[in-house]
């Protein structure tokens, strides 16, 4: 039953692949990437990787597929020059991934690595995975679990510096020019006589 | 009961399709960028098989990084595509010939 | 007695800084002052430690006064050995050295170089002293060379002449094989011992006489004998053997004294004195000593033939040295080092002589040196005749004079010894006495005897030259002629040289020691001589000088006709000058030529060179179409590798 879940999911998974590279909308493209993450994070489920298939989810199809869409429609690009050379390229393409593919397999089912004896266990009842991953992510891996924070800080700040752009005749509140003027800045005492009024009182 | 090997070919072809990607769309950024992401789809997908084989939780850590660092990638990636866009136009890796020696 | 020795040796040294560094300030006069009265010590110093090594109860001294360098166990050291071969050496250098001072106060008096001359003279006193006296192979091979250098100096003398500096340089190079002979010889040694100093080296060859040392792909040859002909080979150098001598005649372009002293005297008998300190080493190899009597003989032989065709006075005497140089080899090869020595010590005296009779001549006629323009000179310079004639007696061997003993008992020595070669080197050391006499006496004959050839010019200016020039002439004529009659018996057949160990003969029946076996006293070896060819050749040889040249000239012409075809290979010196000089220097330079044609400027700056560089630029263009700049094409490149990558993982996984 689980393998047939798993054939099932992993055949349109790679489906949806196959679409992400050869579709000519790179709209299209994204949306075939989010189906393709999708069974992605089934079969990791599937696996009994249940955190990290709902952090799949979470993270990829609603943070960054979300952000890949949103710079693909801001930016007014015009696909056709991008699309040129596919058809050219496609045999060698072919052929690259056709090389691997038959590597990776020689690899995979050759006796001497000894791969296809494995198999993966029913998710044993009782067993907490967001448990687990927790207990050994703040305990053992806590410095590199520190490290990726300061990656994703890092990655937050260079996107915002990258992407800043300063406009010209834009107004905006400069704070601590505010908070720095002194009183000459803005004051200036001028001696001025007391005009005479030419007609009467006016008073 | 699914077999181990079932995993790795998986991970296998999305790999292979992958990097047919960056032969096939070798002038459009942001597909570049997704075939990155769909790479290490492929790594990850043999991370989880490997990690539910052998019954060691480790490998799914080693996931959540691969997770964190790729979309750190993905959104510095994007950041670059924009400001690349907005100084020349365009997103055609085939006008990048700066690199020129 | 170590300060003495320090004295002899550097007395002359100090002299020559002085003569030639500061001349402006010790003036002409005070340069041969100077040199004179340092040689002058020396000699007497010197003098005092052969009385002292013979008479005296003095021991044989030797001392290490420097070390220079140490390379692991190989010391090389600047060290004295004074034995009785060392010092009788001593004594004929300094005295000769002495005399050609003297001499030259009157021989260089108008030449601008005078004191540069007294400098070089100096010099080369003190490195012949520093060869004769080392006590190890390296300080020999040094002085070897600073006597080199100084005779290339010398002969270049007068640096304008364009023929001078032709016959310095051939001196130089002709030298240079010589001395990579005995460079090898001394490595070999060097290599095979870690030893350069005599004592120790005679010690260990005597050791282990067999010994044998890889050569040429992994022949094995007699140590003894390589190191014996490489060090040979040094000593034809610089000793002028054949084929080696060429230098030699031409070495008379420079100024007489010079030829007396280093090209007659002392330097080119510098290989005899070689060849006899190492005959503990020559002594095992009986391949090297034939191959040394051979050499000689050839020389004594071929080299006196020619001196009969030159017409140069200088020539003349500079073959008869040659020759004589050869019956000393001849004398090494029979084992009678005492004997060589011998020769070497009368030699001295009376071809300095002969030289320095023959410089008064030339500086009576004002540098005029071909005997076809003097004769009859005898009445005009009666101390030059009569000494000239003493020394001529010497050299022929006139019984009585020290040349006869000297050369009879080499001659004798290589008679009594057996075997082939001796008898072939026999037959020509006994023709080489009468051409040694034809040719003396044709030479005395044309310049002091007959009718005048003298210009005008030349004949108004005659006169016998003065004091300095005579007084050094009559006193080398004095051991010229009694030097050897009471030298004689100690020296040659005594143990005069054997019983300090100097000179040591491994066989029991060498001909030498059956003369000294037979040996009756000086009378004795004269009255031999009465029933032996060589006193009748040498007779003959000035009868036959005397009918041709003076008593039936007319008889000259038909009687060398048929010998005209020998007489132009004579005047050609057998060719030996072309074979070089075509040959050898000729093949070097077109060798030279191509490899600067091909190898320097086709294959190094050409190809390897600039070619390089080019093939680099190319490259680089070539390279720079790979490099676009373009992001995709890098990605490929990158993808590509990865294959191979994991195609090689694949690989060594599988089948490794």
């Amino acid at each position: 039953m689980e393998q047939v879940i798993f054939y099932v999911f992993a055949a349109v998974m790679l489906f949806a692949a196959t679409m992400v590279i050869s579709v000519r909308n790179p709209v299209h493209a994204a949306l075939f990437l989010v189906l393709a993450f999708f069974n992605a994070a089934i079969i990791w489920v599937l696996a009994g990787a249940e955190f990290l298939g709902i952090a799949l989810v979470v993270v990829y199809v609603g943070a960054v597929m979300v952000l890949f869409l949103f710079v693909l429609m801001m930016l007014d690009i015009n696909t056709a020059p991008l699309r040129e050379g596919f058809a050219r390229y496609l045999p060698v393409g072919v052929l690259v991934a056709g090389l691997m593919v038959l590597q990776l397999a020689t690899v995979i089912l050759s006796a001497r690595v000894d791969l296809i004896s494995g198999t993966i266990p029913e998710p044993a009842a009782g067993v907490n995975n967001i448990k687990a991953i927790g207990g050994l992510l703040y305990t053992a891996y806590v410095y590199p679990f520190e490290i990726a924070a300061v990656i994703l800080l890092v990655a937050i700040v260079s996107a915002i510096t990258l992407t800043l752009r300063r406009r010209e005749g834009s107004r905006k509140q400069d704070v601590a020019k505010q908070l720095s003027v002194k009183k000459d800045d803005r004051l200036r005492l001028a001696r001025m006589r007391p005009s005479r009024r030419q007609g009467g009182g006016a008073r | 009961m699914i077999e181990l090997s079932d995993f790795l070919i998986l991970g296998a072809l999305l790999f292979s399709l992958g990097v047919a990607g960056i032969f096939l769309n070798r002038k459009n950024v942001i597909l570049l960028l997704m075939c990155i992401e769909l790479i290490l789809l492929a790594v990850n997908v043999n991370f989880i098989g490997f990690s539910a084989a052998l019954d060691d939780i480790a490998g799914q850590i080693f996931v959540f990084f691969i997770l964190t660092v790729a979309a750190a990638e993905a959104a510095i990636g994007l950041a670059i595509v924009v400001v690349l866009f907005r100084s020349r136009g365009d997103i055609n890796v085939a006008s990048l010939d700066a690199m020129k020696g | 007695m170590e300060t003495v020795l320090y004295a002899i040796v550097l007395l002359p040294l100090l002299a020559s800084a002085i003569a030639g560094l500061a001349g402006p300030w010790v003036g002409r006069a005070g340069a041969h002052w100077v040199t004179i009265l340092a040689v002058g010590i020396s000699f007497g110093l010197s003098l005092w430690v052969l009385y002292g090594l013979v008479w005296g109860g003095l021991e044989p001294v030797e001392f290490t006064a420097y070390t220079w360098l140490s390379v692991g166990d190989l010391g090389l050291e600047i060290g004295f050995l004074v034995d009785r071969l060392t010092a009788l050496l001593m004594v004929t250098v300094t005295f000769v050295a002495l005399m050609v001072h003297i001499y030259t106060i009157g021989y260089m008096h108008d030449d601008p170089g005078y004191q540069r001359f007294f400098s070089y003279i100096a010099l080369f006193t003190f490195a012949m002293l520093t060869l004769v006296m080392a006590n190890n192979l390296l300080q020999l091979f040094f002085a070897w060379e600073a006597v080199g250098l100084v005779s290339y100096l010398l002969i270049g003398f007068w640096f304008t002449r364009e023929s001078a500096i032709f016959a310095n340089l051939k001196a130089f190079l002709v030298n240079r094989v010589g001395d990579l002979g005995l460079l090898l010889g001394i490595a070999v040694l060097a290599g095979a011992f870690g030893t350069l100093h005599y004592g120790e080296l005679f010690a260990a060859v005597q050791a282990d006489p067999e010994r044998t040392v890889s050569l040429f792909a992994a022949t094995e040859w007699r140590l003894a004998t390589v190191a014996g002909l490489l060090i040979f080979v040094g000593c034809m150098g610089k000793s002028a053997q054949v084929p080696l001598h060429v230098w030699l005649p031409d070495s008379m372009e420079g100024p007489t004294p010079i030829s007396a002293l280093i090209h007659a005297a002392t330097m080119v008998t510098a290989g005899i004195f070689l060849v006899a300190r190492l005959s503990p080493l020559f002594e095992h190899s009986t391949v090297a000593l034939t191959v040394v009597l051979i050499v000689g003989a050839l020389t004594a032989f071929s080299m006196g033939l020619i001196g009969l065709v030159q017409n140069d006075i200088k020539r003349v005497i500079a073959y008869s040295t040659l020759s004589q140089l050869g019956y000393m080899v001849a004398a090494l090869g029979v084992s009678a080092y005492a004997a060589g020595v011998f020769h070497l010590f009368t030699h001295a005296f009376f071809k300095a002589l002969l030289f320095l009779a023959a410089g008064s001549v030339i500086i009576a006629l004002h540098h005029e040196q071909d005997m076809r323009r003097m004769g009859g000179l005898a009445k005009y310079m009666p101390v030059t005749y009569a000494t000239m004639l003493l020394a001529t007696l010497a050299l022929i061997g006139a019984p009585g004079f020290s040349g006869f003993f000297s050369k009879d008992a080499i001659i004798e020595a290589v008679a009594h010894t057996s075997g082939p070669w001796a008898s072939l080197a026999y037959w020509l050391l006994l023709l080489g006495v009468f051409v040694t006499a034809l040719y003396s006496f044709r030479m005395l004959f044309l310049v002091f005897h007959g009718r005048e050839r003298l210009d005008e010019h030349a004949r108004a200016h005659l006169h016998e030259s003065p004091l300095v020039v005579t007084v050094p002439l009559v006193l080398l004529a004095v051991p010229s002629v009694f030097i050897a009659l009471f030298t004689f018996g100690p020296v040659v057949m005594g143990d005069f040289l054997h019983t300090d160990g100097a000179i040591r003969v491994l066989a029991e029946d060498t001909g030498l020691q059956y003369l000294a076996a037979h040996y009756h006293g000086v009378l004795g070896f004269m009255g031999h001589a009465l029933q032996t060819p060589t006193l009748y050749l040498a007779l003959a040889g000035v009868l036959v000088a005397w009918l041709l040249y003076l008593g039936r000239p007319q008889l000259r012409a038909p009687l060398t006709a048929p010998l005209r075809p020998l007489q132009r290979v004579l005047e050609h010196g057998y060719g030996f000058d072309w074979l070089f000089i075509r040959g050898f220097t000729g093949g070097g330079r077109a060798f030279a030529r191509l490899l600067a044609r091909f190898g320097e400027r086709w294959l190094i700056d050409g190809a390897l060179v600039n070619g390089m560089a080019r093939s680099i630029g190319r490259i680089a263009a070539g390279a720079r179409y790979s490099q676009t700049g373009l992001l995709y094409h890098y990605a490929f490149v990158m993808v590509l590798g990865l294959l191979l990558l994991i195609t090689l993982f694949v690989l060594r996984t599988l089948f490794a």
